[in-house]
């Protein structure tokens, strides 16, 4: 089944199915793109939208507001359809960019949370 | 492979739009099929439409470009009358009421809460009074600015309202300009103060001189969107007012055709130039574009440019005030904090400038409104009157220095509160934070988000939405430049305050400014303060410090359905609704 994706507003939202679903600004858990063990990204724009298999990724820039690091992301897992329909990752979440495996723990891992 | 938003615009877009936002305003939110709201949310921006953020399904933000922010009389009134009508949501503003007007850095106005089912009826008391939506948004020519006295500044070079205006009637609806690679903004100066801000438009006429005939020299691809800011470019042209129109369709037809549509974050014409160089875009322009034989460059007056610079010395830096005309009347520059102003208000200044001036009003780039033609016999009655006590022509420096974009409250793409944060931001450093004596214009400019709407890039202090924790809660929070400013040498702030929590921020500015006075020499501005400071002292400079400031937007705004009402969860939306307000459930 074709399912309908793409970025929006000039990088403000993921749609899926013509819907908006992902939006930047937001904070996320991601591995591996700064020194931090985790970062605690925000999200300052998504630059584009990729699928493999039922995951959904999205490209991003933003900021690691432990370290200061601005980058631009692989793409990093969003959510996933499940029976069609679109499931977003929980916000606690640590996202595994792809480029490292596909994929993310439902937890953060120790420490991410705090004011370290 | 074209974006889907270049498939969506090579279907439909333009003039041809306007049918389908009637039908699906006669059949209601509902009427748009679901699987079509992106491309349909997509091509409304053209006509001047954009759908509100996540929480606030069904309801539209309206923008209405004022050409060189002129509103001739009447309009206002207009403006205001609709907004009281058909601007009011679910939601009530703390500082602004439920019904307001947003004046903007391009000289537009933008109306919240709007409902598709109005349009129809707003569209028509629009049109009926000669104001219109068409291209405020979308890919295409949007509010042309420019100096907002253009043909009554006694002290201009040259006229440049006819030429804004005969920009904008040629090609707002041209169906050879509609559809370009990405927005195209243009900017038309005629005075010596530079007040169109030519250096941060994708196309600039700037005053110029040549062989003692006046014109303006073109400059091409400044912007300050997503951390890529960038200043006009000088591409050795110099036109005549009567030729503007030929050189400036010219340009845009070159974007039209070589812009990137590949990839919107590289469609900017911006990035052309960086790729091109000046020289290649003047050469393609004169081969391909144009028919007559392009002149060089003529002299112009940068060296005299004050308007948003950040210096201390001579000219204005915005409009503030009460200014004589150019035929023996006065205008008044009322300064409205961040650009926002309630319907009562809104309505009543629209009588005092019938009562006082000719009914005109004008829109500037600071967010501010000008009452013009006003006899000097009746300037004091009208300086007494109460409106003015709130929109001051005479401001403290933090209330008049103030822009803010529009923030979380509406954008989806903002990280934290703008407007009202500003306000409180001002208010506080009125009461509590001395400048410098001689300080007489210190700029402060909030915006959400690297999309830079309230152009941060050129203010003293420049604040961007960021996110930090603190105690271990995630909370808003802002990056902080400094020392930006246009004038002769424009400048982009630098960077060096990070991710200080929104309730540090006016004890930072408070501490940055006792350090300037401290260790300011003579009469240095601040932004001379800042060019000669090393990056190192400035961001040590900045100490972040709780005081007697309280900030109640710390919370994550985005994730409210809207940020002040009581019950802002998503979950308390009355999102979508009908057109009397009624929400639509999902299982209708």
């Amino acid at each position: 089944m074709a399912v309908s994706l793409r970025t929006l507003d000039d990088g403000a939202w993921v749609s899926v199915e013509d819907e908006r679903r992902v939006g930047a600004s937001e904070l996320w858990y991601v591995t591996g793109v700064c020194d931090c063990e985790v970062a605690d990204f925000v999200v300052e724009g998504i630059t584009d939208v990729d699928v493999d298999g039922r995951t959904i990724a999205a490209e991003t820039y933003g900021t690691c507001i432990r370290c200061g690091r601005s980058v631009t992301t692989d793409p990093v897992p969003v959510g996933r359809l499940v029976d069609g329909a679109f499931e977003p990752l929980a916000a606690e979440a640590v996202r595994i960019p792809w480029g490292d495996s596909v994929g993310w723990q439902v937890s953060p891992v120790s420490g991410t949370s705090g004011d370290d | 492979m074209p974006t889907d938003v270049e498939k969506w615009k090579s279907e439909t877009y333009g003039n041809e739009i306007r049918e389908h936002l009637m039908e699906f305003a006669e059949g209601g939110w509902e009427s748009i099929p679901e699987d079509e709201h992106d491309a349909w949310f997509e091509r409304f921006k053209w006509w001047g439409l954009y759908h509100q953020r996540n929480g606030q399904e069904s309801y539209f933000m309206m923008r209405i470009g004022t050409p060189n922010g002129v509103l001739t009389p009447g309009q206002l009134r207009v403006v205001g009358e609709i907004a009281d009508e058909y601007a009011r949501g679910p939601g009530e503003n703390p500082e602004f009421g439920a019904a307001y007007c947003d004046w903007t850095t391009r000289q537009s106005i933008q109306l919240h809460w709007i409902r598709l089912e109005d349009i129809p009826d707003i569209f028509e008391k629009l049109e009926a009074n000669d104001l219109s939506t068409q291209q405020a948004c979308g890919d295409s020519w949007r509010n042309i600015v420019g100096c907002p006295v253009a043909g009554k500044d006694s002290n201009e070079f040259v006229d440049a309202l006819p030429v804004a205006m005969n920009l904008h009637d040629t090609f707002k609806g041209d169906d050879d300009h509609t559809n370009l690679p990405r927005k195209w903004k243009v900017s038309v100066t005629g005075c010596r103060e530079g007040c169109g801000q030519g250096d941060i438009n994708d196309l600039a006429f700037e005053p110029a001189e040549k062989d003692g005939r006046k014109g303006f020299n073109v400059r091409v691809g400044g912007g300050l969107a997503r951390n890529e800011p960038r200043l006009a470019r000088d591409i050795d042209v110099f036109v005549e007012p009567e030729d503007a129109n030929e050189v400036a369709g010219g340009m845009s037809a070159l974007f039209r055709e070589h812009g990137n549509r590949e990839d919107r974050y590289s469609a900017r014409i911006k990035f052309l130039v960086d790729e091109w160089g000046t020289e290649k875009i003047r050469d393609v322009l004169q081969e391909e574009f144009v028919d007559f034989e392009l002149e060089t460059a003529g002299e112009d007056l940068r060296d005299e440019y004050t308007y948003n610079s950040g210096r201390a010395t001579g000219g204005h830096h915005d409009h503030v005030g009460v200014h004589e005309q150019n035929d023996g009347n006065y205008y008044v520059g009322l300064n409205v904090l961040v650009g926002r102003m309630g319907v009562d208000d809104t309505l009543e200044l629209a009588d005092l400038a019938d009562e006082y001036g000719s009914g005109e009003v004008r829109l500037t780039q600071r967010q501010n409104v000008l009452v013009t033609d006003v006899p000097e016999e009746d300037l004091d009655d009208l300086l007494a009157e109460p409106l003015l006590e709130d929109y001051s022509p005479d401001p403290h420096p933090f209330m008049r220095g103030s822009i803010a974009c529009t923030g979380t409250e509406f954008c989806s793409l903002s990280i934290v509160e703008t407007k009202n944060r500003q306000v409180r931001y001002a208010r506080w450093l009125k009461e509590n934070v001395e400048l410098p004596d001689g300080v007489e214009n210190f700029h402060i400019h909030l915006s959400g988000c690297t999309a830079s709407c309230a152009q941060p890039q050129i203010a003293d202090i420049s604040l961007r939405g960021m996110k930090t924790r603190k105690d271990g809660e995630a909370v808003e929070a802002l990056d902080i430049g400094l020392g930006g400013g246009l004038g002769e040498d424009p400048r982009f702030a630098d960077w060096v305050g990070q991710r200080v929590p929104a309730d540090e921020v006016p004890g930072a500015i408070g501490n940055l400014l006792a350090s300037f006075e401290e260790r300011r020499e003579g009469e240095e501005s601040f932004r001379d303060f800042v060019e000669r400071s090393d990056e190192e002292t400035l961001e040590v400079l900045i100490e972040p410090e709780e005081t007697s400031y309280e900030d109640p937007y710390m919370h994550n705004t985005k994730l409210t359905w809207y940020p002040y009402a009581e019950e802002d969860s998503m979950d308390d939306s009355p999102a979508p609704a009908s057109a009397d307000g009624t929400p639509i459930t999902s299982d209708d």
